[in-house]
C-alpha cells in the first residue's frame, strides 16, 4: 500500500500505524494472516459443497433438494428397518412359540431376557428400581411374593392391563376399605388388628393382649380378602400377610396406618404402549428374575 | 511506547470534557454484586444436580426455578451490568463527549436493575414463559423494552455528539449489540396474555416456528450479548492494558461485518434432528461453520495486540485475565462450529457437552474479560493509584483458571460418556443402558463440576473484597478529581 508509506511504522510488528487514535488507542494496518484467509475460504467452499449435496436453500414454493437426495426422515426409517431386519429371525421365533417352548430354548431365552432388560430399564425401572428390587409402595419383582400371581399368563395379564389403571377396563382392581377413616372400626380395634397381623409373620407383639383382641377383628373383617390364615387370596388381589414382606412397611405404626386409611398403588396398562412382543419379552425377563412360578 | 499520541486528522481541538462516571460506578458495583449472586446460585444448582436432596423439597428452591435465576443472574444481571456500564465508560472516552440524555442514564440503571429483580422474583415464585434465556413474562418484557430503547438513545446520542471524526471499533460492536438485542427481544417475546390482570401469556408463534424463533433469539443472544458486546469491551481494555495499538484495523472491519452477517443464520444448530425441516438445519449448520473464522479474527486481533508486551503476562495479572479470556473465546468459537456439524451434534446434543461448551465461553471468555475490565476500571473510577492487593488478583486468576478447567473437563467427560451410553447397543441389538444408568454414571462428574464452580466462586468473592478495598481504602491519585477530565494517552 503506497499511501501507507507516509505512515509511521510500528517497530514491533513492522506494520504501518493508522493515523487515527481514540482515547490514546491507535490502530495498525496489519493485513489479515494468510492462514486465516485460506481457512475462511475453505469453510466457504465446504458450505457451498454442502449446499449442492444436501437440502439447503429455500425458494418461494420449496427448497433445493441437493444432489444426494438426502432426507433425515428417510434416513431414520432406513436405520430402523435395518435394526428390525437384524432382529427379525429371533423375533419371529419368539412370536411363534409359547412361553414354555421359549424357556426351553436357551438361545432364544437369552435373546428375550436381554430385550426384556432393555425394555424394563426404559419403562419399569422408574417405579420398580433398576434392579427390580422395588421400593416403598412398588413391589419387589425378585422374590416369589406375588399379589396377583407369578406364572407367565398371569404376569402377562398384569403387565398388559396394569393395576388400578383408570384407562383399562380389564385392569387389576382391588380396594381395601378405609377401616378407620370410614368408621368401620374404632381406633382401638385398628391398633388391635394391626398388632395381630404382625404376629402372622412371626413378629412378637408388643402388647399380647391387643393382638389377642385383634384376632377376632381380623376374622370379622379381613379374611374375606386376605384368607382365613392371612396368606392372601390372589383372585381378589388380597396380599399375603404371613411372609414378612411388606409393600409399604412392617413398622407397627405403618401397618395401623394402612388399615386406617389404605394407600393404593397404580401401575399403567402397557398393552397399546408396548407391542405384544415387547410385553412377551418383559414377561420372560420378570419371570426369569427369580420369582417366576 | 509506539502508540500514536498525535491528534487524528480532522479531530476537533481538545477541550476538557467532564465525563459522567457516576452511572458507570453504579453499574460496576451492580455487576460485582450480581456476579457473586449469580455464581452462588450456579454452585447451588450444581450441588443440587449432585445431591438432589438439596432441592429441599420446597418449590422456591427447586432446581427448575433456580436454574433460570442462575442463567439470568450471570448473563443479564452480571453480564448486562458489565456491558452497559463499560459501554457508557468507553463511548464517552472514545467520542470525547459527555453521556447524552441527562437523567435517561439514571433511568437505564434503575430500570435495568428493576428488570433483574422482577425477573428473578418471578422465577422463584414459579412464573416463566418457558423460553430459555427469555423466561420473563410479558409485563417484564415490556418494561425491559422501554429500558433498552432508552439505553439505545443514550448510547447513540453520545456517538452523535462525538468530537472524533470516526467511530471506534468498540462502539460498532456495542451498537450492533444494542440494536440486535432490541430486535431479538421484541420478536421472540411477542405473546398474548391469557387475561387482563393475569401474568400468564402464550407465545404468538406455535410449534416448530416457535422453536425456530426461540433459537434464532437464543443463538443471537450468544452472538450479540455474549459475543459482540464483550468484543466491544475487549477492543478497548486489551489495548489499554497492554498499552499497544490494535493489531489490525482491517481484521477488525472484516470480522465485524462477517460476524454480524453470519451469526443471524446459525440458530438452527440448536434444533438438529428435530421437526425443523432438513434444509433449515443444513443451512444453519453451514453458516455455523463459516462463523469460525470471523470469530477467530477477533481472537487473533486481540491476542496479537499484546505483541511486544508478552513479558507483561508474567508480571501483570490483569493483562493475563484478558489474554486468557480471548484464548477461551477462541476455544469456544472453535468448539461451537464443531458441535454444529450434525454428526457431532447427534452425540453432543442433550448432554453436558453443551453445558461444558457454554461455560468455557461463559467463565473463560465473558467472566474473565469482565474481571480484567473491573480490575482496570475500579482504580480509575475511584481515583486510586492501583488495585488494593495485587497478590489477591493473582490468587483470583489461579482459582478462576482451576475452576474453569475442572468445570469443562468434567462436562466433556460426562457429556461424551452419556452420549455414548445412550447410543450403545449390545450384540443382540438391544439398548445397553437405561436412561437412569446414564444419570447415575454422571454423578462423579457433577461433583467435580460443583468443586470447580466453588473455586470459581471463591475467586469472584476475593475479587469483590479487593475491589471494595480499592474503592474505600486504596491509595488515592493525588490532585486529580475522582471524575477525571480528559486523560492523556498513556
Ligand atoms: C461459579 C460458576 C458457575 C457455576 C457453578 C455454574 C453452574 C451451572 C449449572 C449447574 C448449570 C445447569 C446445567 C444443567 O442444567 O445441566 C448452569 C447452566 C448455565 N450457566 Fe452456569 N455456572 C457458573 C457460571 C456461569 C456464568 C459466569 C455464566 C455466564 C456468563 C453461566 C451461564 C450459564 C448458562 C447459559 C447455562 C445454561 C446452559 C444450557 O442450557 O446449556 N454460568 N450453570
Ligand atoms: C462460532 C461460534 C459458536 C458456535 C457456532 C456455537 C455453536 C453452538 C452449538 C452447536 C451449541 C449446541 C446446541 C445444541 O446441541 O443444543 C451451542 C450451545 C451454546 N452455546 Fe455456542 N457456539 C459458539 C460460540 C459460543 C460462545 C462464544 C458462547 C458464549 C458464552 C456460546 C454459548 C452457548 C450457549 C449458552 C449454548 C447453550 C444453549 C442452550 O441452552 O441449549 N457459544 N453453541
Amino acid at each position: 500500500m503506497a499511501e501507507n508509506r507516509k505512515y509511521e511504522i510500528d517497530p514491533v510488528t513492522g506494520s504501518p500505524i493508522h493515523p487515527y487514535s481514540w482515547d490514546g488507542i491507535g490502530e495498525l494496518e496489519t493485513p489479515p494472516p494468510r492462514w486465516w484467509v485460506l481457512t475462511y475460504a475453505v469453510c466457504f467452499l465446504f458450505a457451498v459443497g454442502w449446499w449442492v449435496a444436501y437440502p439447503a436453500w429455500p425458494y418461494i414454493a420449496g427448497y433445493t433438494k441437493g444432489v444426494l437426495g438426502f432426507s433425515t426422515r428417510a434416513d431414520v426409517a432406513e436405520q430402523i428397518a435395518a435394526a428390525k431386519a437384524a432382529q427379525a429371525p429371533m423375533n419371529d421365533k419368539l412370536a411363534a412359540l409359547d412361553y414354555a417352548a421359549i424357556a426351553a430354548d436357551p438361545e432364544l431365552m437369552h435373546f428375550a431376557t436381554a430385550g426384556g432388560k432393555a425394555l424394563f430399564g426404559e419403562n419399569c425401572a422408574q417405579c420398580h428400581g433398576s434392579g427390580a428390587a422395588g421400593n416403598v409402595g412398588y413391589p419387589n419383582l425378585l422374590d416369589d411374593d406375588w399379589v396377583w400371581g407369578g406364572d407367565y399368563a398371569t404376569l402377562q395379564t398384569t403387565i398388559e392391563h396394569g393395576v388400578r389403571s383408570t384407562v383399562d377396563a380389564d385392569s387389576r382392581q382391588s380396594q381395601m376399605p378405609a377401616f378407620g377413616k370410614d368408621g368401620i372400626l374404632t381406633r382401638e380395634q385398628v391398633d388391635d388388628v394391626g398388632a395381630y397381623v404382625l404376629t402372622l409373620s412371626g413378629t412378637a407383639p408388643a402388647d399380647a393382649a391387643a393382638a389377642d383382641r385383634g384376632k377376632a377383628v381380623f376374622a370379622d373383617n379381613c379374611v374375606a380378602c386376605h384368607g382365613d390364615t392371612g396368606a392372601g387370596l390372589r383372585e381378589l388381589g388380597g396380599p399375603n400377610l404371613t411372609d414378612g414382606i411388606w409393600l409399604y412397611s412392617g413398622d407397627p405404626k405403618a401397618v395401623a396406618a394402612q388399615i386406617w386409611n389404605p394407600r393404593h398403588g397404580v401401575m399403567p396398562a402397557w398393552a397399546g404402549r408396548l407391542d405384544p412382543l415387547a410385553i412377551k419379552k418383559l414377561v420372560l425377563y420378570v419371570h426369569d428374575l427369580g420369582g417366576g412360578e | 511506547m509506539t502508540i500514536s499520541t498525535a491528534l487524528s486528522p480532522g479531530r476537533m481541538p481538545d477541550a476538557p470534557v467532564a465525563y459522567r462516571d457516576d452511572v458507570v460506578r453504579w453499574f460496576m458495583i451492580a455487576a460485582v454484586f450480581w456476579a457473586v449472586v449469580g455464581m452462588l446460585v450456579g454452585v447451588v444448582i450444581a450441588a443440587q444436580l449432585t445431591y438432589p436432596a438439596l432441592n429441599l423439597g420446597l418449590p422456591w428452591t427447586s432446581f427448575g426455578r433456580l436454574r433460570p435465576v442462575h442463567t439470568s443472574g450471570v448473563i443479564f444481571a452480571f453480564g448486562g451490568s458489565m456491558l452497559i456500564g463499560t459501554s457508557f465508560y468507553i463511548v464517552q472516552r472514545t467520542c470525547r463527549a459527555r453521556l447524552f440524555g441527562g437523567f435517561a442514564a439514571e433511568f437505564v440503571f434503575w430500570g435495568y436493575q428493576a428488570f433483574i429483580v422482577m425477573a428473578a422474583l418471578s422465577y422463584v415464585l414459579g412464573g416463566s414463559q418457558s423460553k430459555e434465556y427469555a423466561e420473563p413474562e410479558w409485563y417484564i418484557d415490556l418494561w425491559l423494552a422501554v429500558v433498552w430503547v432508552t439505553y439505545l438513545v443514550v448510547f447513540a446520542g453520545t456517538i452523535m455528539k462525538r468530537k472524533e471524526p470516526h467511530i471506534y471499533v468498540s462502539l460498532w460492536y456495542f451498537l450492533a449489540f444494542i440494536i440486535t438485542i432490541a430486535v431479538l427481544h421484541i420478536v421472540n417475546n411477542l405473546a398474548i396474555p391469557v387475561s387482563f390482570f393475569g401474568s400468564k401469556s402464550y407465545s404468538l408463534f406455535s410449534g416448530v416456528q416457535d422453536a425456530m424463533t426461540q433459537w434464532w433469539y437464543g443463538h443471537n443472544a450468544v452472538g450479540f450479548f455474549l459475543t459482540a458486546g464483550f468484543l466491544g469491551m475487549m477492543y478497548y481494555f486489551v489495548p489499554k492494558q497492554a498499552e499497544r495499538p490494535i493489531w489490525s484495523y482491517r481484521l477488525s472491519i472484516i470480522s465485524f461485518w462477517s460476524l454480524i452477517f453470519v451469526y443471524i443464520w446459525a440458530g438452527p444448530h440448536h434444533l438438529h434432528y428435530t421437526a425443523l425441516p432438513d434444509w433449515v438445519q443444513m443451512l444453519g449448520m453451514t453458516f455455523s461453520v463459516i462463523l469460525w473464522m470471523p470469530s477467530w479474527a477477533s481472537m487473533v486481533n486481540g491476542i496479537m495486540t499484546v505483541s511486544g508486551r508478552w513479558d507483561r503476562l508474567r508480571t501483570d495479572p490483569i493483562l493475563r485475565f484478558m489474554v486468557v479470556a480471548v484464548a477461551f473465546y477462541g476455544m469456544s468459537t472453535f468448539e461451537g462450529p464443531l458441535m454444529s456439524i450434525r454428526a457431532v451434534n447427534g452425540l453432543s446434543h442433550y448432554t453436558d457437552w453443551t453445558v461444558g461448551h457454554v461455560h468455557s465461553g461463559a467463565l473463560g471468555w465473558n467472566a474473565f474479560i469482565s474481571f480484567g475490565a473491573l480490575y482496570y476500571l475500579f482504580p480509575r473510577l475511584w481515583g486510586r493509584k492501583a488495585m488494593y492487593s495485587e497478590p489477591a488478583i493473582r490468587l483470583h486468576f489461579w482459582l478462576g483458571t482451576i475452576g474453569i478447567v475442572l468445570y469443562i473437563t468434567a462436562m466433556w467427560a460426562s457429556g461424551i460418556m452419556q452420549g455414548l451410553m445412550w447410543r450403545a447397543y449390545d450384540s443382540l441389538g438391544f439398548l445397553q443402558y437405561s436412561f437412569v444408568e446414564t444419570v447415575a454414571a454422571m454423578h462423579p462428574y457433577y461433583a467435580i463440576r460443583a468443586v470447580g464452580g466453588l473455586c470459581f466462586l471463591s475467586g469472584t468473592v476475593i475479587m469483590a473484597w479487593n475491589l471494595w478495598k480499592t474503592a474505600t481504602a486504596g491509595e488515592p491519585v493525588e490532585a486529580q478529581p475522582a471524575t477525571p477530565a480528559l486523560q492523556p494517552a498513556e
